[in-house]
């Protein structure tokens, strides 16, 4: 197992390096110079020049580069070009915020996936079974930003049940912070639930085929006892691995429904650095985006392996 | 005579083929129903939108649904609604053939390599595919779209790039897979030389995976697209996107929902269509995927 783990970090190391020179480029060969941004109209070659020699700008590219990795290796992204921020501050303070939404969004596609596959399965071929289908490829389907707008239209506008927009932090006021959060949790996790449903379901439908199965409803065990102490915990093993690449793509989630519901996360902050043009913060959050995303990849093999024993690392 | 015999017999089998399949998965036909229909809609847009959708009259401002000579109503600037959404389509549908084009095409090329060549080749251009599947894939197509600057083209190229990995994978395991097979054994043991091997052999063989993954790249374009026009970086004012027209219906929520959720059910819509038929498809043409 340790050799494992030793040997998938190995393996991660050239590709965290290409991510790197990856990101560096992508967020360098930005049309727009970030020094004219700086100054606006107060602009000469002289203050450009001398911009450009405060950033670094006026090195080679593979220089540049290579001081941007030694800082990032120390965990500086550098700092905001439009507010002068260090850019690890500026997401560390949206991070929370978006993890919070993260959390309740999963635990809402949890809610519903779960029972509903699970029912799906027990029961193929009934109305359930056949709404639960529809559900798997009409989840996927629809923009999780226009879930929102309807969530908004429908019980914010309308029936004023919920504000549809902003946020109360949690330790200010617990119950105007659950208001707020329900519409972004519903709309974000939604997507999540159809798939972990789809999972859920044909996981189930396996394991429901099983020896074991057979035997413990030979043995006189009811049905209910069977799926949900029998079969639920083996067949939830394939949607850790779904949930832990969600978890991954936390972030990517949150773009668009934080634009939405004007959630202060690192999602929106995105959005904002880049139709800002703000280089440093996009690279940050891109590399952050990445790294959570590959390490949600290892840990997720790693669990799987530790669920089911059977899964060899030799 | 016989020429034209033999030459139509093969055109034949595969008529009665066809319609064997769409007898055996009627979801299939169902899907393609759907599918054609929208490649229908955004053909015909010109021909039968009532209105021309960049039309501004700000005396029709704001009319609601079933307003007469406005089948959906207009928006604030007096423009069809109806007009608009059925030229959105004429702009989602080629985003999508753009950017699984560029997907199919680099990934497609990157996989065949690995695959047939393995060694060295393989080692290197996976480790480049790997970084590229360490994006989050909307992070990744908005990290370019970034760099590019906003606009539909760059929109399109952005998600092709996200698909390449995609079919780079795809690629490369179905060609390791087929290698190992007999009768490419025997081929090459006949003396094919490697462009025949690939284009007679191999690329028939990797078809129908590749037309099922199509189907559903499709999907995961358009939805890319409208979110990348929705947050200002794709499509740009006065196109008329989908994406575009929720971002500005969404500012008339109170008042005007349909601005926003007209054009949003016309992305699902969509989106579930080509969804659909490539979960019919993969069912029918592979039934070892089947969940």
């Amino acid at each position: 197992m340790t050799a494992y783990v030793v040997r998938r970090l190995a393996l991660m190391l050239p590709v965290a390096f290409l991510v790197t020179i990856g990101v560096f480029l992508l967020t360098h060969l930005t049309p727009g110079d970030p020094a004219l941004i700086l100054l606006g109209e107060d602009r000469t070659p002289e203050t450009i020049a001398a911009i450009h020699h405060q950033l670094g700008l006026d090195q080679p590219l593979y220089v540049q580069y290579a001081i941007w990795l030694g800082h990032i290796v120390h965990l500086d992204l550098g700092r905001s070009v439009i507010t002068h921020q260090p850019v690890t501050i500026a997401i560390g303070e949206r991070l929370p915020a978006t993890f919070e939404l993260g959390a309740v969004a999963l635990l809402w596609s949890l809610l519903l996936a779960i029972p509903l596959g699970t029912i799906a399965a027990v029961r193929r071929g009934s109305l359930v079974d056949r709404f639960a289908t529809g559900f798997a490829v009409g989840g996927v389907s629809i923009p999780n930003f226009f879930i929102g707008i309807v969530l908004i239209f429908v019980l914010s506008v309308s029936l004023r049940l919920f504000p549809f927009g902003g946020y109360v932090p949690f330790n200010k006021d617990a119950y105007e912070n659950l208001r707020h959060i329900v519409l972004p949790a519903i709309a974000l996790g939604t997507a999540g639930a159809a798939i972990n449903m789809r999972f859920t379901r044909s996981s189930m439908i396996e394991v429901l085929n099983l020896d074991f199965i057979r035997t413990a409803r030979a043995k006189g065990a009811s049905m209910r006892r069977v799926v949900f102490i029998h079969a639920l915990k083996n067949a939830l093993i394939p949607v850790v691995t779904i949930i832990g690449l969600q978890v991954g793509g936390i972030i990517e989630g949150a773009v668009v429904t934080e634009a939405v519901f004007t959630w202060p996360g690192v999602g929106r902050l995105a959005v904002e650095s880049i139709l800002n043009r703000d280089y440093t913060v996009v690279q940050g959050i891109v590399l952050l985006a990445a790294f959570s995303f590959m390490f949600a990849n290892l840990l997720v093999d790693l669990v799987y392996g530790w669920l089911d024993p059977r899964i060899s690392y030799a | 005579m016989s020429s034209v015999a033999t030459s139509t017999a093969p055109i034949g089998q595969t008529r009665i083929r066809l319609l064997e399949f769409g007898r055996e998965h009627p979801s299939v036909l169902v899907g393609l129903a759907f599918v054609s229909l929208l490649f229908l809609v955004a053909l015909l847009a010109p021909v039968i939108s009532p209105h021309n959708p960049l039309s501004v009259t700000t005396d029709d401002a704001y009319l609601r649904p079933l307003s007469p000579g406005h089948l959906l109503g207009t928006d604030e600037l007096g423009r069809d609604l109806l007009s608009r959404v059925l030229w959105g389509a004429r702009v989602s549908l080629p985003v999508a053939f753009v950017a699984i084009s560029v997907g199919l095409f680099g990934g497609g090329l990157v996989g065949m390599a690995c695959g047939y060549f393995g060694g060295i080749i393989d080692l290197l251009l996976m480790r480049f595919i790997d970084a590229l599947l360490a994006f989050p894939g909307l992070i990744l197509a908005i990290a370019i779209v970034a760099a590019l600057g906003p606009g539909i083209t760059n929109a399109m190229i952005a998600i092709g790039i996200v698909a390449i990995p995609v079919y780079a994978r795809l690629v490369r395991a179905l060609v390791l897979q087929l290698k190992q097979m007999e009768f490419i054994t025997a081929t090459r043991s006949l003396g094919a030389t490697t462009p025949r091997l690939i284009l007679r052999h191999l690329i028939p063989n990797l078809l129908n995976p590749i037309i099922v993954q199509v189907s559903l790249s499709a999907g995961f374009a358009i939805l890319s697209e409208a979110i990348l026009s929705f947050l200002g970086l794709g499509a740009q004012v006065p196109t008329p996107d989908w994406g575009v027209m929720i971002n500005s219906g969404a500012t008339f929520l109170a008042n005007d929902p349909w601005l926003a959720i007209v054009p949003g059910a016309a992305i699902s819509i969509t989106v579930y269509s080509f969804n659909f038929l490539g979960d019919s498809l993969r069912d029918a043409l592979d039934p070892r995927l089947r969940k």
